[in-house]
């Protein structure tokens, strides 16, 4: 049986290949793009517009990382826009009171905020079998209010703000923009997390097959209440960087992002449905949305386009999955005869 | 043949890198009930799916009624007068029997397309009166036993006025009892001249019911026998292509200490007052109708549930588990009856489903030592001889047996006591379930203590070394393998009104 097990070594490495087409396709996609936009626009691959790009999308990449934990385990949470929010408001609120206050704290009081949130939608998932959607789309209403009862409907602008608040979002650390170094430490954390950790493992187990993560001792309502208290602390660490990049603060911030999120996720092939979902694919479906965010303004298509071709993009990201995903099954299958 | 209402000849079907059906050939007499045997992978599934229009044969001919007849679908099928029912019922569990039964060819208002319930529950009662069943139309789905809702399947199959109709396993789940209505549903449809392939795994139905039997292997044709003609042992051999020498191989293990003991197990509602206790290398069954509480007394023990009162010691120690990752951490391990749903993770490889329930043996601080992982999962897969080419091989491309194996695996990463199979061999074939016996026996040697919980009288009387009786909740006898037969289990089993 050993010889066999070392045959079949170099099949997992298919199989895994097999995986790994997706994020190619992803990969020369995005590729194709690039060269569509440099042929419109010169300026597209220059390292300054580069460089804008990575900083546009650092905050969408931390918001994604929190909402694939969430989708893995077979959920989704529609509330982070409105955490963005508060987060930002709150933090940004009391930067007008105490204007000395550390940033390093005001990030820390986004996230406690956050923490609180998700704490909530964690309890509300975890503990009283609430579906998902349902729950975060209460504490979406909820928070959002919150937001606008806290501020009065009123904004908090950038001459409001301390420089050193600002500064979170446009200082750099080892010559690399703040957002981007904290977006790229998060994906770091989130890789190790899910490939080398048995917590990552379980989290796997519960989206896939609830009952027999029950069966297998898993604390199935624990890392529920985990992943869901995880996305709040990112959305709140999102919401004071949000403030701080566009140096406002209003009770409309992020209004409907958190469909971006999603949106990237589901690009970056995490499947809606739990179980599944990589920290490759993630980064290249997030750079993806980024690119349509940032690119397609630049290379003079009309507003109006754009959203429809982020719309075309998404669909047709979608359906590739499928049919990669029914061509391993049928790889797998045919395996199978013996 | 003028009495022969389907024949199929040659039929041959692959699939990519499979041969399903190679050239097989089956007979159909009207008002014949006529068993289709062999093991899992034999080719049977395959055959009924060709026979309902699912697959299309990629050559060979099928005769209805004398006549070349092309079956281009399900639809089709139906239209043809051949239905199907199937292990696990298909059914919609919100909606009520009437609306099961009639779902896809309801009756409607020609103008106003309107759904005449009237009428519809009408022909239902109808219905279910003929198949003697005790509930009513306007019940709902979800609420019945898996026998009645097996009924219903019937009752639908009638419905389409089908002369063929396919049982494909229905005694599987079914207690003894419940398989004997069936039987007799069975012969009532077989004296109003419908025809029935009778597909199951359990010897007993087809000596019981069958008139004719059709055995398959490795996706061939093997014969055709009257059921009158075949002993048991010839049967087998058809089957399995050679002689199982031993059905039950219960070996003789020196029995250690007590290592689990159930005081007064009380749960509202589900078992009350259960009290049994096992010892090392000892194999208990637990035995009894379902329904009588096994399942569920399991659970509580495991912490899936949790009892009102009672205790439980593990080696001496006493054993509160709130949920099984205590029990796990302890020694107790156990193994769910519906496997595929409460016992893997299909999409995941062979390695990562054998060690999810003990992840912490296989991680330092939280991180995970996958070399170590792997190793061990490979001696587990090579100790139960799982038939695939690697542990990282997905367990969903696994046949049903080798499924089975995977998930004993899971229970042995660590130093377990006392292991629990609820309904080890149910569906599986008679070649896998010799090796199940065989790990059984295994592991009675090295000293762990075993309950299976099982239906199959045969295998109760044939593994064990004690047999614990339960009905309507409670205990109702515990005896000694040696001393037991069957007749003392069933009347045990049976509540006394039941026994006249």
């Amino acid at each position: 049986m050993s010889g066999e097990m070392i045959k079949g070594t170099a099949r997992a490495r298919v199989i895994r290949s097999g995986e790994g087409f997706r994020e190619l396709g992803l990969l020369v996609f995005i590729a194709i793009l690039c060269v569509a936009f440099q042929l419109r626009n010169h300026s597209f691959l220059t390292l300054a517009n580069i460089k804008d790009l990575l900083d546009n999308t650092a905050i969408l990449g931390i918001l994604s990382v929190g909402m694939t934990l969430v989708l893995i385990t077979g959920g989704i949470d529609l509330s982070i826009g409105a955490t963005i929010a508060l987060a930002g408001m709150t933090s940004a609120l009391t930067g007008m009171v105490i204007p000395a206050i550390n940033p390093l704290l005001s990030i820390l009081e986004g996230m406690a905020v956050g923490l609180v949130i998700g704490s909530v939608i964690g309890l509300l998932v975890a503990r009283f079998n609430i579906l998902p959607i349902i729950a975060t789309l209460g504490l979406m209403n909820i928070v959002r209010g919150a937001t606008y009862i806290e501020s009065g409907g009123a904004w908090v602008s950038s001459y409001q703000m301390s420089d050193g608040f600002k500064a979170l979002s446009t200082g750099t650390t080892l010559g690399v923009n703040n957002l981007v170094f904290i977006a790229l430490v998060i994906f770091v954390l989130f890789w190790y997390f899910v490939n080398h950790t048995k917590t990552g493992r379980r989290i796997y187990a519960i989206g896939s097959n609830p009952e027999a993560a029950d069966i297998s001792g898993i604390p199935r309502r624990r890392l529920l209440w985990l992943v869901y208290a995880t996305m709040g602390v990112l959305a709140g660490l999102a919401g004071v960087l949000w403030v701080s990049k566009f140096a406002s603060a209003q009770g409309d911030t992020a209004l409907g992002y958190e469909l971006n999120v999603i949106a990237a996720c589901v690009l970056g092939g995490v499947s809606i449905s739990g179980g599944s979902g990589k920290a490759s694919g993630l980064i290249l479906g997030v750079i993806l949305l980024g690119m349509l965010n940032n690119a397609l303004p630049l290379i003079n298509v009309s507003p109006f386009w754009q959203q429809f071709i982020q719309g075309v993009v998404i669909l047709a990201a979608v359906l590739t999955n499928v049919a990669v995903k029914r061509n391993n099954i049928r790889l797998a299958l045919r395996k199978r005869a013996i | 043949m003028a009495d022969t209402i389907l024949e199929l000849r040659d039929i041959t079907k692959t699939f990519p890198g499979v041969k399903a059906l190679d050239g097989v050939r089956f007979e159909l007499k009207k008002g014949e009930i006529h068993a289709l045997m062999g093991e899992n992978g034999a080719g049977k599934s395959t055959l009924i799916k060709v026979v309902t229009g699912v697959y299309q044969p990629d050559s060979g001919e099928i005769l209805l009624d004398g006549k070349p007849t092309a079956i281009r679908g399900p639809l089709d099928s139906q239209r043809l007068g051949i239905a199907a029912v199937y292990q696990h019922v298909t059914c919609y569990p919100d909606l009520s029997v009437t609306e099961n039964i009639f779902i896809g060819h309801e009756k409607v208002h020609p103008l106003t397309r309107k759904i005449d319930w009237k009428e519809l529950h009408a022909r239902a009662a109808e219905l279910l009166e003929s198949l003697d069943a005790d509930f009513a139309p306007r019940a709902l789905m979800g609420g019945l036993s898996v026998a009645q809702q097996q009924i219903v399947e019937i009752a639908k199959a009638l419905s389409t006025n089908a002369r063929i109709i396919i049982m494909d396993e229905p005694t599987a789940p079914l207690t003894k009892r419940e398989s004997e209505d069936l039987y007799r549903i069975a012969e009532t449809l077989r004296d109003r001249g419908v025809s029935i392939i009778f597909i199951s795994h359990r010897l007993e139905d087809m000596y019981r019911l069958a008139s004719r039997v059709t055995v398959f292997r490795d996706a061939r044709y093997v014969g055709t026998w009257n059921v009158s003609e075949i002993g048991r042992d010839d049967l087998i051999v058809a089957m399995v292509g050679r002689a199982i020498t031993q059905l039950f191989p219960k070996r003789k293990v020196a029995i250690g200490q007590e290592v689990l003991r159930v005081e007064k197990l009380s749960r509202t509602g589900y078992f009350k007052d259960v009290s049994f206790s096992v010892r090392r290398g000892e194999i208990l069954a637990m035995t009894g109708l379902v329904g009588a509480g096994r399942t569920e007394v399991c659970e509580a023990i495991y912490g899936i549930t949790k009892a009102d009162s009672g205790r439980v010691f593990l080696a001496g120690e006493e054993l509160r588990a709130a949920h099984p990752s205590e029990a796990l951490e302890r020694g107790l391990g156990y193994l769910p009856e519906d496997r595929l749903k409460q016992g893997l993770v299909l999409e995941w490889a062979i390695a990562t489903n054998v060690t999810l329930p003990s992840l912490e043996r296989f991680s330092r601080f939280g991180w995970m030592n996958r070399r170590r992982e792997d190793s061990k999962a490979k001696e587990l897969a090579e100790r139960l001889e799982v038939k695939a080419n690697s542990v990282y091989d997905l367990v969903a491309t696994l046949s049903g047996g080798n499924q089975q194996k995977v998930i004993v695996a899971k229970l042995l990463t660590g130093d377990m006591k006392v292991i629990i199979l609820d309904e080890p061999t149910k569906g599986v074939d008679v070649g896998a379930k010799a090796a199940i016996f065989e790990i059984m026996n295994e592991l009675a040697e090295a000293g762990y203590g075993i309950v299976m919980v099982s239906s199959e009288m045969a295998e109760v009387l044939g593994m064990s070394d004690r047999i614990v009786v339960m009905r309507e909740g409670k205990v109702s006898a515990t005896l000694d393998t040696a001393d037991a037969t069957q007749e003392k289990i069933l009347s045990a089993a049976m509540a006394a009104t039941e026994k006249a």
